[in-house]
């Protein structure tokens, strides 16, 4: 058995800024596990720019943003192991891990930071009907292809899901000489980032196929067409609008899945609707000393919150371990209400808050000219006026810890009131 | 010039090679795709039934019978998964009890053993997540759950091991009789040999026809299916069939050997003899269908689905034996359901039926009868993990993170007498990509390992078939 005081599950983004924090605040004896083969995550394979702006204030790519995270673990004498996975984890706070090197491995932790990401959700999910043909590909699979295999996958494609690696994914296809009939939404808007739109498609002709999707696939060996249909308010298709269109390659950025089967293994609780443990103000789950963050605890659009987020549960892992956690006293739950998909976190601890507190949500529908209600067991503490709500940007609120200690309740909820959906 | 060449390299033609080669012959196994396994038997309900299904003194009730029995030792030999976890056919009303009475009563004239109906207490005691409409059911205890592409390939394997040659790639286009055997014409080469043997599933009506007048036809009966993830295995404990009503056989449900829920089939007969697509309102059938025997199948857990062909005859049963007229030319058409749980069965007949023609069939006294499965790492105790690492360190290596699949399993199965070449080869064997991902994560690093044990280019590798190679050319 090999001890450590903290064992992060994942060297990505989040796993990195988890680390570095906790080692900031005063803990020696970390280890950051990775199962692919540097660290950095799915960073490495986003080498368009957009990242930092709000941590860095500057217009990194992927691989830069992570090579400044991973330059500071080192610097900062954290141990790390890569081509390692994670078998199991243990309530004991046991993690079981494999490689090549070490063989299998058991590892006791006091404290146990879960930093996995997410997976793609995929064509078998959608059940999108049609032959099985080569050719259809996640959009994350296809960016690991092109940007870190160096293989393209197709001459002709059409992009299924409006989600930001879509986008970003058919602007790289153009880059790459192959074209791009369009990117289909089945809603009215796009899932992805309003920047990603601009920048990835605008920029490049590349339409943008509102309320679209793809009923059928066909191709014995390669893809060779696709079926479009438009859809209805519903998102269902509509019969007898379907078009059929020539393509070799179909990409699906219909979503992402946080990978929670060691949480769930474990038994730790999750939200569902974020699909990653639910956790209180120190980004810890229902199980004492095991923290969550980053896209295992909720799918995130800008990597820069994702560090925030993951300093945050680096941070409140050393102070647990330093017995600086106070687990007793008023403890307010969050409720996502009407609008809002879900709010993270899911607890509060009045008694931890030393700062402000950051709520991450994300809204059900697009609203305009609307505003957040915050309500503490019924009674409105705060209002904040938003001009324009979309569920592909998620929300911050930032609450004064004043405001939770001098109001009284137990249930803390958040609606979007507007005046037009 | 070969004594027998067997065309179709499914579970059937495996089975019979396989059962060949307990004597001295020079044996081919020959096949259209690149790959055994890869028609019917890749894509169906994986069942082993207990028999009671097929109409008495017909060829399908007898070998179901007999194959059943022989099932689950075949398996051992061959180290692949067997389960006999039973079946129940469910009955919703007193009506449908009746039908359940007669299965019951076709079950005992079939000779199928330990036949039992279930009054409702008992089947909910087996089954808690069964419908509340149910009231009754046939139970089958001999009936049994398996792998069939794992059994084909652990069949081939051990063929070759016995000296058969597998040839793929290989389509019969043309069969002339000589003055002794046949000459096969396929789209690469021109194969002599004493005796065929047609198992060529949906086209073994074509194949006949290259050397006799037609007899049957066979229809493409597509079936349809979702694979539920592992979190959904349990939601039921046997295979559970409906009670077969009016127009509809119903669709079954059951755990498969690795854990998952699987779900289908229905049935459609189609002019298309490669029409393996899958169609929204025919899944919707599937699923409906599903809630008549529980309501509790977690649907939103369906990590793919898929269609299969049966090879369904218009004779209604089997078709097997010499073609009249046609010596040493053997047709084994019509293998639709319970086919697979036949094959054992039909292999030995098939091989008899030759040794008879012929008189002269010496035994091979070198047969080796077992085969060993790759290792199965995560099956492994801690202590033997670590030795395998020690000596190969690739066995520490995870690359299919859904199912905890190794780049020591995949190494493997590249290098087995009958290795896999493709990614889908390699999922079917050692089933990285088969998880909830999907292959999203896994799939560039099977492609990979691929090319670099076969000495080939990333670019030169399919996903399935011949021109279904996933990367087409280095970015510029």
């Amino acid at each position: 058995m090999i001890d450590y005081d903290i064992v992060v599950v994942g060297g990505g983004p989040a796993g990195l800024a988890a680390a570095i924090e906790a080692k900031k605040n005063g803990i020696d004896n970390i280890l950051v596990i990775e199962r692919d083969r540097e660290l950095g995550g799915i960073l490495q394979q986003c080498i368009h720019n957009g990242f930092g702006l709000h941590i860095f204030k500057e217009e990194l790519t992927g691989p830069e943003y992570a090579e400044r995270f991973i330059n500071q673990l080192c610097e900062l004498g954290i141990d790390y192991k890569l081509d390692t996975m994670v078998l199991d984890i243990t309530e004991d706070k046991i993690v079981t891990a494999i490689n090549t090197v070490d063989g299998l491995i058991n590892i006791q932790a006091k404290a146990i930071i879960l930093a996995m990401g997410c997976r793609e959700r995929t064509r078998g999910a959608l059940n999108i009907a049609g032959s099985r043909p080569v050719g259809v590909y996640n959009a994350g699979m296809a960016q690991r292809l092109i940007n870190m295999e160096g293989y393209t996958v197709g001459k002709k494609a059409i992009i299924l899901g409006s989600g930001d690696i879509g986008l970003i994914m058919a602007r790289r296809l153009v880059l790459e000489g192959s074209e791009v009939i369009g990117v289909l939404a089945r809603g009215g808007y796009a899932a992805g980032l309003g920047r990603n739109v601009v920048q990835c498609l605008e920029d490049y002709d590349i339409p943008l196929m509102l309320r679209h999707t793809i009923v059928k696939i066909n191709g014995k060996d390669r893809v060779e067409s696709v079926v479009v249909v438009e859809t209805d308010e519903n998102k269902r298709p509509i019969p007898g609008t379907e078009k059929e269109y020539e393509c070799d390659t179909v990409l699906l950025s219909v979503g992402l899945i946080p990978e929670n089967e060691l949480s769930n293994n474990l038994g730790i609780s999750l939200d569902r609707g974020t699909r990653g443990p639910i956790v209180n103000e120190s980004m810890e789950t229902e199980m004492e000393g095991i923290f969550a963050c980053g896209n295992v605890l909720h799918v995130h659009d800008v990597v820069d919150y994702v560090t925030q987020e993951s300093r945050r549960a680096g941070e409140s892992a050393a102070k647990y371990i330093k017995n600086q956690l106070n687990s007793s006293g008023r403890c307010i739950q969050t409720k996502a209400g009407e609008g809002i998909g879900y709010i993270v976190p899911q607890k509060v601890r009045i008694d931890n808050l030393e700062g402000p507190i950051e709520f991450f949500m994300r809204v059900r529908d697009k609203y305009q000219e609307s505003k957040l209600v915050i309500k503490l067991d019924g009674i409105t503490i705060r209002e904040v006026k938003k001009k324009y709500l979309i569920p592909s940007e998620m929300e911050r609120l930032i609450i004064n810890p004043k405001l939770l200690k001098e109001n009284q309740g137990s249930i803390l909820t958040v609606d979007v009131v507007s005046k037009e959906a | 010039m070969y004594d027998v060449t067997i065309i179709g390299a499914g579970i059937v033609g495996t089975f019979i090679a396989r059962e060949l080669s307990k004597y001295q012959l020079n044996i081919l196994l020959l096949d259209k795709e690149n790959d055994v396994a890869n028609g019917t038997t890749k894509a169906n309900s994986a069942i082993c039934h207990a028999g009671y299904d097929a109409e008495p003194n017909t060829l399908k009730a007898r070998f179901n019978v007999e194959g059943n029995k022989m099932m689950e030792d075949i398996c051992r030999e061959l180290d692949v998964p067997f389960k006999r976890i039973g079946s129940l056919v469910v009955a919703f009303s007193q009506e449908e009890m009746v039908t359940i009475e007669e299965l019951y009563q076709r079950g005992i004239a079939n000779n199928v053993p330990n036949l039992k109906i279930l009054n409702k207490k008992e089947l909910v005691e087996k089954e808690p997540n069964i419908s509340p409409n149910a009231v009754g059911a046939l139970y089958a205890p001999t009936a049994g759950i398996m792998g069939p592409f794992e059994l084909a390939f652990a069949l081939a394997e051990n063929a070759v091991d016995n000296g058969v040659e597998l040839l793929l790639n290989n389509e019969v286009k043309k069969i002339d009789k000589l003055e002794e055997g046949y000459r096969i014409y396929t789209n690469n080469k021109e194969i002599d040999t004493k005796y065929v043997v047609n198992c060529a599933g949906v086209y073994a009506d074509e194949i006949h026809n290259m050397v006799a007048e037609p007899q049957f036809k066979i229809v493409p009966r597509r079936g349809q299916y979702f694979l539920l993830d592992r979190i959904a295995g349990s939601t039921v404990n046997s295979v559970i069939f409906q009670c077969p009503v009016k127009n509809s056989k119903g669709v079954v449900v059951l755990p498969t050997v690795h854990g998952n829920l699987l779900v289908g089939p229905d049935a459609q007969d189609l002019d298309d003899k490669e029409d393996r697509d899958t169609t929204d309102d025919r899944l919707e059938y599937v699923r409906k269908s599903a809630y008549k025997t529980s309501e509790k199948i977690p649907f939103n857990t369906v990590i793919t689905s898929f269609a299969g062909l049966r090879a369904s005859p218009d004779t209604k049963d089997f078709i097997i034996g010499e073609i009249k007229g046609t010596k040493g030319f053997i047709d084994v058409a019509g293998i639709e359901s319970p086919g697979l749980s036949a094959s054992p069965a039909i292999g030995k007949y098939v091989a008899q039926l030759l040794k008879n023609i012929d008189g002269s069939f010496k035994e091979n006294p070198e047969f080796k009868s077992t085969r060993k499965r790759a290792i199965h790492f995560m099956e492994l105790s801690n202590e033997e993990k670590n030795e395998i690492i020690k000596k190969d360190p690739r066995y520490g290596r995870i690359i299919c993170r859904c199912e905890n699949i190794t780049e020591g399993e995949i190494v493997d199965a590249i290098h087995r007498n009958v290795g896999g070449t493709t990614v889908d080869g390699i999922k079917r064997r050692v089933r990285p990509g088969m998880g909830r991902c999907q292959g999203g994560f896994c799939q560039p690093r099977v492609i990979e390992i691929l090319a670099r044990e076969l000495g080939k280019d990333f670019t030169e590798i399919p996903k399935d078939g011949l021109n279904s190679n996933i990367a087409i050319r280095e970015t510029k």
